[in-house]
């Protein structure tokens, strides 16, 4: 009976932690939004150590931003959203800390869905003013600010005095970017006074719908030739990316994550099935005297097939019922304290497939241990199996 | 008609290539309301001839005609049935389901016969008083003491009100108290008729019985009507 609970149960925790898993993941990608298109600079990246190499060209230009804003050129686009970063010393008072620093347009906030605990994000004329203004991650407010408003309080980036104007609600760790951590202020003073470039790092452009979206990136893509005078596609040194494209890029994590799920599961379902299998064998075994007792007073083997069958059957139902219940328990128990000391937003699954495989093997299991022996042990002489020792 | 009749009946067992002739050509008569020992050093073939007669195995060859009829045309589940219906068997080692209840262990014979559950209690109630235990039906087998065990062995050996009744060794494992009641309850249940056939190597249980057959080396060396018959209930019991 334990064997079946354990099983089953440890089955269903690998299944339903290994989908809560994924759909965290997934979960990530879906707030890149289905019909935004990142403009990245450089080649396409052909695995992850050319993803640098991005992050050093130079190839997006100011002009390509304003061509890009254009409604001439790209009809589908609502939006365009530049941004820099880079890692830089963050000064307050005494205390310095080396954190992202973002540079972007004001469009940002509604683009990754950001939302103010303290002031506001700033607008569009702290991006044409040049204004050295900032909003502060969660975090990175509490560490050099502690318990006080930092709202109206100066900072110092890479030299650059800023004026904090806003504080982001905490957005909770394993997001793709760390907003918690970070510093964003209007892309302007970035480039110019902080990082001391001139080009993007990234640029996204918001589709109107999903259906717009090979319409627009067509669009986009011929603009960046143009304006970059390129003619042969593969000398193109910028690349676009969709949700679509970057979730399948990183696919291959998630199936790395798959396979290993699996393995666990299996693993767990060989432990659970021989733990099953022994309980069987080891109960056959030694109800071997009662099965010549009860064939010498007069059951016949199929009655004694009919009794262990049904027993078999209580057992797994009794067992399943409870390993579901347990593998439910712990994985809500699992969730709930990722979510509580690790503050990672872990989706709480129960498992379809997990209570299946996990309910469906071990009830095989138990049917096919507990009957076979039996079976066997119908087969014997009455006195052969009341002299069974 | 004999009840039991046994011509040139053989065993043989093979364990590990080793052959061991446990009956080697018994030929027996057992009629109605016999009273019989079957005596025998440890090893002579007694508790064969017990199980074969029993329906518990088959024999290697020879014939063994129940009710006129050859045992070994019978099919397993034909047999099953014969010891259902016909046979009541009394073990050295009681036998019975440790974590049932007395009443349980009682009815399981009946359940097998398909008997109503009203009248499987009654008659299994009617059984467990014949043997005194009226006051022990609900207790596990497991906590009634050697005596009291071999009595509910006994109750459930009577309830499906067999033609005979084989008892291997029935006082093998009690104290002679206990074996005195067993066997006091043995001679009473002959005395309203029962056919019993006993297994035992001891003397003192084999002149309890109306007639003793003698194994040794699987052949049946003598077969006699019991001279001086111990009545236990009148002369007691002395081991």
């Amino acid at each position: 009976m334990l064997g079946i609970v354990i099983g089953i149960l440890s089955i269903m925790v690998v299944m339903s932690l290994g989908q809560g898993a994924q759909e965290l993941v997934l979960g990530e990608f879906q707030k890149f939004g289905p019909n935004n298109v990142f403009i990245l600079p450089g080649r396409q990246p052909s695995g992850p150590s050319s993803v640098a190499g991005t992050l050093l060209s130079d190839s997006l230009t100011q002009k390509d931003l304003a061509d890009l804003e254009n409604p001439a050129n790209v009809p589908e686009a609502v939006g365009v959203v530049p941004i820099v970063f880079g890692q830089q010393p963050i000064v307050y008072a005494s205390q310095t800390y080396t954190k992202m620093i973002m540079g972007s347009s004001q469009d940002m906030a509604q683009l990754f869905s950001l939302t103010m605990s303290e002031g506001r994000f700033f607008d569009s004329s702290d991006v044409a003013d040049h204004a050295s203004v900032a909003v502060l991650g969660a975090t990175i407010a509490k560490d050099l600010f502690g318990g006080n408003n930092p709202v109206g309080q100066k900072i110092r980036i890479n030299n650059q005095m800023m004026q904090v104007v806003g504080v982001l609600q905490a957005q909770g760790a394993g997001s793709f970017i760390d907003f918690d951590q970070a510093t964003i202020a209007p892309y302007p003073v970035v480039q110019d006074s902080i990082l001391g470039i001139k080009y993007f790092q990234r640029i996204v452009v918001e589709g109107a719908s999903s259906a717009g979206l090979p319409a627009l990136m067509k669009d986009v893509t011929s603009l960046l030739r143009y304006n970059h005078n390129i003619s042969d596609p593969s000398k193109d040194d910028f690349s676009l990316q969709t949700q679509a494209s970057i979730a399948q890029s990183v696919g291959i994590v998630t199936s790395i994550l798959t396979v290993l799920l699996a393995s666990i599961a299996a693993i767990s379902l060989v432990v659970g099935g021989v733990g099953i299998m022994n309980i069987m064998l080891v109960s056959v075994t030694e109800r071997t005297r009662e099965i010549g007792l009860r064939k010498s007073l007069g059951a016949t083997s199929g009655n004694i097939l009919l009794q262990f069958l049904a027993e078999a059957a209580a057992l797994t139902i009794l067992g399943g019922l409870a390993g579901v219940a347990g593998g439910i328990g712990l994985s809500w128990c699992i969730s709930f304290a990722v979510n509580y000391w690790w503050g990672i937003q872990f989706p709480f699954v129960i498992s379809i497939s997990g209570i299946i495989l996990g309910v469906g093997v071990s009830s095989a299991l138990g049917l096919i241990f507990g009957i076979f022996p039996a079976w066997q042990a119908s087969r014997k002489s009455p006195i052969e199996a009341l002299r069974y020792e | 008609m004999a009840l039991i009749e046994t011509n040139n009946l053989v065993k043989v067992y093979v364990e590990g290539g080793v052959e061991t002739r446990a009956l080697d050509g018994a030929s027996l008569t057992i009629n109605d309301g016999e009273f019989l020992a079957i005596t025998g050093a440890s090893g002579s073939g007694k508790s064969t001839l017990l199980q074969m007669l029993g329906c518990l195995d088959r024999q290697t060859s020879g014939e063994y005609l129940f009710e006129g009829k050859e045992v070994s045309s019978y099919s397993d589940t034909e047999l099953a049935h014969i010891r259902n219906e016909k046979l009541g068997f009394v073990f050295q080692a009681f036998n019975l389901l440790p974590r049932l209840s007395v009443l349980d262990n009682v009815m399981l014979p009946l359940v097998y016969a398909g008997v109503s559950k009203k009248e499987r209690v009654q008659r299994s109630e009617a059984m467990i008083e014949l043997v005194g235990l009226a006051d022990r039906r609900n207790y596990q087998a497991a906590q009634l003491s050697g005596g009291q065990k071999q009595r509910v062995a006994i109750a459930r050996a009577l309830v499906n009100n067999p033609k005979i009744i084989f008892a291997d060794e029935p006082t093998g494992n009690l104290d002679s108290k206990s074996g005195a009641v067993v066997l006091e309850f043995l001679q009473m249940l002959n005395d309203q008729g029962r056919t019993l056939v006993v297994v035992t190597h001891e003397l003192y249980v084999a002149e309890a019985a109306r007639r003793t057959v003698h194994i040794v080396d699987g052949r049946i060396d003598s077969d006699k009507a019991v001279a001086h018959r111990r009545i236990i209930a009148k002369d007691g019991f002395v081991k």
